[in-house]
């Protein structure tokens, strides 16, 4: 049974209030994929995360995990979210907060095991993150704070990491290092990466597949698939243009008296 | 050990029970003061003691047991506060400030009928401000099964607490429910407010509850030693103040001790200047 997705998205609608966040999502991972959920802010990426979580309640549709229903499985995802609140005089070491993803789901104070602790170190290593895993959490980088986010959603041996908008906030050295960092952790952990970004170029090398999500419709399929005039266009519902430059894309929309129905994110990556 | 304090402090019932009662109370505090201010809950905690004093008021009024209304007082409002700010983390505090005015006002009612209709004296100080001194033996033991069911609770949601804390949604991707959490958390603050509102008098009791855990986390980096040394300073700070009162017996002509918790809040306030002064000093380096 290898070809059971990890994760199968079937038709899922989500309103609020009447308006459709998302309307008719389906797309499926495949075991170790490292997936893209492309799109400007707004379009109902982070909606879209907090359904596969289980967060938000769907209007249809359903989602499976590993070929099961989402309800029954909590173990297999590791979750990153976009920030954590955290004072900085909060009592938690970067390693405690790891900890927490092995056993913070848990009753009761047991003592963390030679294995735990044994897994906990090695996790930390994964990431990187050996020289400040005695730091504070509340005093650690953006950069830092997302490794041990990392390496919290991780040590829990899911299937699938997902990642609502990892590399916002970061400067564009840490950018490169986390996409790097996220490649070899999908594959030293078999483990399949779905990560919402607005901007698609720093993933490209990496990226097995896209989902690309505008205005609560989505499509899905390799970069060069998904990626091109013809998609796009049928996607916005316009025209837009899909220009390669030296490796990277841009999508551009066409000059429009309509400028309502311009994709924010073409603007985004012009600027780029 | 006379040079140092008072002839016969431990021969002393009244001081052997404010020493015991001292300890697990101020343990307790120390333990959920931890928890309440990683959860930036601490003006909720201090609305709590508020509408402990309503509780204690009531209490005295009608002739009850003072720990009975404190408690009941506290819970109480903890989920009226749970219930009008459910919704929105924006409007707890909002849901806080209307709870703590209407107690308040409440207490003041409560405090003014018990002064004017009955003959004991001495009733706004004693809900206001305790006296480790004057707890009732009776109410001894209650109040140390309370404490010790405090900190059995506590040591089990420990751990889904402090996750639900930095992280409500990786609590809820995990299978928590971090709203339950935080009702039986902020019930068992409640709870934890009634007994320091026995021991250092209910408008005092935030202190008892905050300051030894925010003097603690000024030192401390992880979760446990943050909980031993708030504790110790709880401890420590409140059996000074009992010995402290005790020995101001002897201070003024008149012999007439000065107030066990003014003595145990003014070494609180102390221990948390003086950590905080230490953290400024390390992090600047």
């Amino acid at each position: 049974m290898t070809d059971t997705p990890v994760l199968a998205v079937s038709n899922v609608t989500v309103s609020f209030d009447g308006r459709r966040v998302l309307d008719d999502v389906s797309f499926a991972i495949a075991p170790g994929e490292f997936t893209g959920l492309i799109g400007s802010n707004g379009v109902g990426k982070t909606t879209l995360l907090r359904v596969i979580l289980g967060l938000q309640k769907t209007s249809a549709g359903t989602i499976t995990i590993n070929g099961q229903p989402r309800a029954k499985v909590h173990s297999a995802i590791g979750y990153v979210p976009q920030r954590v609140s955290v004072d900085p005089d909060a009592p938690l070491r970067a390693r405690d907060f790891v900890a927490l993803g092995l056993d913070g789901h848990r009753l009761g104070l047991r003592r963390r095991s030679e294995e735990s602790r044994a897994k906990i170190e090695r996790v930390l290593a994964a990431v990187g993150a050996g020289s400040f895993a005695d730091t504070r959490l509340g005093e650690l980088s953006g950069g830092e704070l997302q490794r041990i986010l990392i390496a919290a959603a991780l040590i829990s041996d899911p299937s699938l990491l997902l990642l609502d908008e990892p590399l916002a906030n970061l400067d564009p050295r840490s950018v490169q290092e986390i996409v790097a960092l996220l490649h070899r952790i999908a594959q030293d952990f078999q483990v399949a990466i779905l990560l919402s970004a607005h901007e698609m170029n720093a993933l490209l090398p990496v990226m097995d597949r896209i989902v690309y999500l505008t205005a609560g419709r989505c499509a899905s399929g390799t970069t060069d698939e998904v990626v091109q005039s013809d998609v796009l266009s049928a996607l916005y519902g316009h025209h837009v243009d899909v220009l390669r430059l030296h490796g990277r894309v841009l999508v551009v929309a066409e000059p429009s008296d309509d400028v309502d129905h311009l994709p924010s994110h073409a603007t985004l990556n012009l600027d780029a | 050990m006379h040079w140092l304090f008072a002839p016969g402090l431990l021969a002393s019932a009244p001081v052997r029970q404010a020493l015991l009662l001292g300890f697990l109370i101020a343990l307790t505090a120390a333990v959920v003061g931890v928890f309440v201010v990683v959860r930036g809950q601490s003006f909720a905690g201090h609305a709590l003691t508020d509408v402990a004093t309503t509780g204690g008021a009531g209490a005295a009024l009608y002739g009850l047991t003072p720990l009975v209304g404190f408690l009941t007082g506290a819970v109480a409002g903890a989920g009226a506060m749970e219930l009008i700010g459910r919704e929105r983390a924006q409007r707890r505090d909002v849901a806080t400030g209307v709870v703590l005015g209407g107690a308040t006002g409440l207490s003041g009612l409560f405090l003014y009928l018990s002064a004017t209709t009955t003959s004991s004296t001495g009733v706004t100080q004693r809900v206001l401000f305790g006296s480790l001194f004057s707890v009732s033996s009776a109410m001894v033991p209650a109040a140390l099964l309370i404490g010790a069911l405090v900190l059995v609770v506590m040591a089990i949601v420990a751990r889904p607490l402090l996750l639900s804390s930095v992280s409500p949604d990786i609590a809820t991707a995990r299978g928590l429910s971090p709203l339950t959490l935080g009702l039986a958390f902020l019930l068992v603050a409640a709870t934890t407010v009634g007994l320091c509102a026995l021991a250092i008098g209910s408008i005092l009791s935030t202190a008892l509850l905050i300051g030894p855990a925010a003097a603690a986390l000024k030192v401390t980096r992880s979760l446990r030693s943050a909980i031993i040394v708030a504790s110790v300073l709880g401890v420590a700070a409140t059996w000074a103040g009992i010995v402290l009162s005790y020995d101001s017996y002897t201070w003024r002509s008149s012999h007439q001790g000065l107030p066990v918790s003014f003595f145990v809040v003014a070494l609180i306030l102390l221990t948390y200047g003086l950590c905080a002064w230490r953290r400024a000093r390390s992090t600047r380096v």
